[in-house]
């Protein structure tokens, strides 16, 4: 369906592209993305805006599948010469391409090249340093940003006669109410984004050495404290008294059950909001990503998950330039503003946030809100993101020894001392991959 | 018989050039830069590449998981082999006795043939789907608690289901084809000689079988080795998570998802070498006991 859709996309740009040609000669640019079925769409809305902004430059979207699937096409397209211009790679992908010297052109470069006025503190604070490099220059352009929160059933939780937890404390208290109300407490849909990943952020907890990995591959090693093992045997114990369910590693496993009504919390992405209310019949409602209380320094802000736009080197000038222009279209308050609206994601300027907020439609709709402010609470030493190599890989050890921890096959402490050691190895392995 | 020779010393090799072309552009050349590759750690955006000899090899082989991976694969083929011939033989031995209905009977069985792995992997997770899944709230019935994706042995099972439904009836064709090669005169020579038609079975049709058994042996190995990608990638859904995948599954994970060309090189490597030792094993040990006339 969702290649079908893009196609018809596809042809209603070109149909687009054919009229500006016939007066000017505009240059063409590619984009490669990994947005099936709505966001598809949109994806689409997008280009045809700009293409319809301006007469200089034309840009076509192409749907490349998974972001596996892009990051892998966009790898083997640069080898072969034929990259595309605007690459979309996502959040474990990013120390891929931005280790590779060469295989990019900056965003903040490509920006200012062209004369485009850029300030980095334009963009929120939980955007602006994620797909930066050390020194904090901006490689790729946050595009597609989401935050874990926490989803609730309104009616799940008044039956029960309880409020949305802030803490995990506070679930632990009214999980057993839930249960005897009917439902299973709480689900979430990715372990090593949500409860690892934005649990070190939450609890302002160190994740790596090497600044989170952001001061280079070589030598960098994961850290796990006694907060997140302990956070596991947490986890561990809700599962087997029946407060956590747990349906495997694949995302829409863990929401369907939610979406049906049977779960009553669910931990998903900020840009689950529009597919939710499409299709649950339930009043929902979202709030922050809970935190335990006793962790000192704890209830710091998360960070993005989700893709950023990169534009790939080796391009013209001229095509460069219309890069640029489509990144400033794409910044735009009011494009932010529709991506945002449409899809669940937060915009990443804080010029379109004021923007949603002038428009009121957060008193329509508080929980959209949710992702955007949780990214704009205080943050701390290790709340800006991680740059990790490999890191696909470490994220299915994670998957593989989570599975294991919750099916009872090995222990929180057992597990996490093989995450530790494989990441390790792969760590050690990325950091020759670059070394020359 | 007059013997025909080639005017000229050239034609035989212009005439053999297309195939070796191919098998040298899509096989030959693919396996020795796998080879190169194995020795070296790469930025997978190709610019730059550190020589790091036997480290990739080392690296897999003491992984925590490759030993788990490996057993699985071997476990796997050995089932999928075994039940998929197994069925597809007693079936077809029960075809050929049909008498009437059998053209119905037979197109049952085989339609399934045209069904491609990722599509019987979709089917299979259809059924096997923990939410909506038939088959879950059949074996339910029974207090099986079937959870694909959250047990693992549970996920192997569905993967071993799905592969042998979808294997079955390209073996039953070839039994069946060679059940009905087997002359009437033999038939009727045995059905005198002996009464019991299971005894008949093992010591004249059986041995009669043995070539398209053989061959069935390994185009179902290399089935449940290769083949079986499509239905092990729909059934994981790209998240390996604490599921079983196969060794070639896994060159795909570390190579094309997490762009580790070195490491996913090395594995491929030893897999040439493990399907080099097979066909040798095969055609040495197995194929001395099969005769063809």
């Amino acid at each position: 369906m969702a290649s079908v859709k893009t196609v018809a996309g596809l042809v209603a740009a070109a149909a687009m592209l054919g009229t500006s040609t016939l007066s000017y000669a505009a240059t063409d640019i590619s984009w490669w993305h990994a947005m099936g079925g709505r966001l598809g769409e949109v994806v689409v809305d997008i280009s045809n805006g700009f293409n319809a902004s301006q007469q200089a430059c034309s840009i076509t979207p192409v749907f490349k599948g998974t972001y596996e699937e892009t990051l892998t096409a966009g790898i083997a397209a640069f080898r072969a010469g034929e990259q595309p211009n605007i690459l979309q790679v996502f959040d474990a992908g990013a120390a891929t391409i931005i280790g590779a010297p060469g295989a990019v052109v900056p965003a903040q470069d490509i920006l200012e090249g062209a004369g485009v006025a850029f300030n980095k503190d334009d963009y929120i604070e939980g955007v602006r340093n994620f797909y930066a490099d050390s020194a904090g220059k901006m490689i790729g352009m946050p595009f597609n940003s989401s935050t874990p929160i926490l989803y609730y059933n309104v009616d799940a939780l008044k039956k029960a006669g309880v409020e949305a937890p802030k803490t995990w404390e506070e679930f632990e208290a009214i999980a057993p109410k839930l249960k005897e109300a009917g439902y299973v407490p709480l689900a979430q849909s990715h372990l090593p984004w949500i409860f690892t990943e934005n649990f070190m952020s939450r609890h302002n907890q160190q994740f790596a050495t090497n600044n989170n990995g952001y001061d280079g591959a070589e030598g960098t090693k994961l850290v796990f404290g006694e907060p997140i093992k302990n956070h596991f045997k947490a986890v561990k114990g809700w599962l087997d008294q029946g407060y956590f369910g747990f349906y495997g590693t694949g995302w829409d496993d863990n929401q369907t059950p939610f979406n049906k009504g049977e779960v009553a919390m669910w931990l998903g992405s900020s840009g689950s909001f529009g597919g939710i209310s499409k299709t649950v019949e339930f009043p929902f409602s979202a709030t922050y990503l809970p935190y335990w209380g006793s962790v000192e320094g704890a209830g710091t802000g998360t960070f993005i998950g989700g893709a950023a736009l990169f534009s790939m080197a080796g391009k013209p000038d001229g095509e460069n330039k219309c890069v640029a222009s489509f990144f400033e279209y794409l910044t735009s308050p009011e494009v932010q503003y529709m991506w945002h609206k449409e899809t669940g994601y937060v915009p990443i300027t804080n010029a379109a946030y004021e923007l949603a907020k002038k428009d009121g439609y957060y008193e329509t709709a508080p929980a959209a809100e949710i992702g955007i402010k949780q990214l704009t609470l205080p943050g701390g030493e290790w709340t800006k993101g991680y740059r990790m190599g490999f890191y696909v890989q470490i994220r299915d050890v994670m998957n593989r020894e989570y599975g294991k921890i919750l099916s009872g096959e090995t222990s929180v402490d057992e597990g996490f001392a093989t995450i530790e050691a494989d990441g390790n190895k792969l760590l050690e392995r990325f950091a020759k991959t670059t070394a020359n | 018989m007059k013997k025909v020779l080639f005017q000229s010393r050239l034609v035989p090799y212009l005439l053999l050039f297309p195939q070796l072309s191919i098998v040298i552009v899509f096989f030959l050349w693919p396996a020795a830069e796998a080879v190169r590759a194995s020795f070296y750690l790469e930025d997978p955006f190709g610019f730059g590449s550190t020589f790091v000899g036997f480290d990739n090899f080392v690296d897999t082989v003491t992984s925590t998981d490759y030993g788990r991976v490996a057993r699985f694969t071997a476990v796997f083929t050995s089932l999928v082999t075994f039940l998929s011939l197994g069925l597809a033989l007693l079936l077809a031995v029960k075809a050929d006795k049909v008498l009437r209905g059998s053209s119905t009977y037979k197109t049952l069985l085989m339609w399934v043939y045209a069904v491609a792995p990722p599509v019987a992997g979709l089917i299979g997770v259809l059924l096997f789907d923990q939410h909506v899944g038939p088959i879950v709230d059949f074996v339910a019935i029974f207090g099986w608690n079937l959870n694909i994706g959250v047990d693992y042995y549970d996920t192997a099972f569905a993967m071993t289901v799905t592969a042998v439904w979808k294997q079955v009836p390209v073996n039953f064709i070839f039994f069946l084809s060679g059940l009905q090669g087997i002359s009437k005169s033999v038939q009727e020579a045995a059905s005198i000689d002996c009464r019991s038609g299971f005894r008949r079975f093992w010591t004249v049709t059986f041995p009669l079988l043995a070539p398209t058994g053989f061959f069935l042996l390994i185009i179902n190995i290399t089935y449940a080795f290769f083949d079986t990608f499509g239905i092990v990638d729909i059934l994981v859904k790209n998240e390996p998570g604490n599921n079983p995948v196969t060794l070639v599954y896994k060159v795909y994970l570390d190579g094309f998802r997490g762009n580790d060309l070195g490491g996913s090189s090395a594995q491929s490597v030893i897999l040439m070498a493990l399907v080099f030792i097979l066909t040798v094993i095969q055609f040495r040990l197995i194929e001395r006991r099969v005769h063809y006339n």
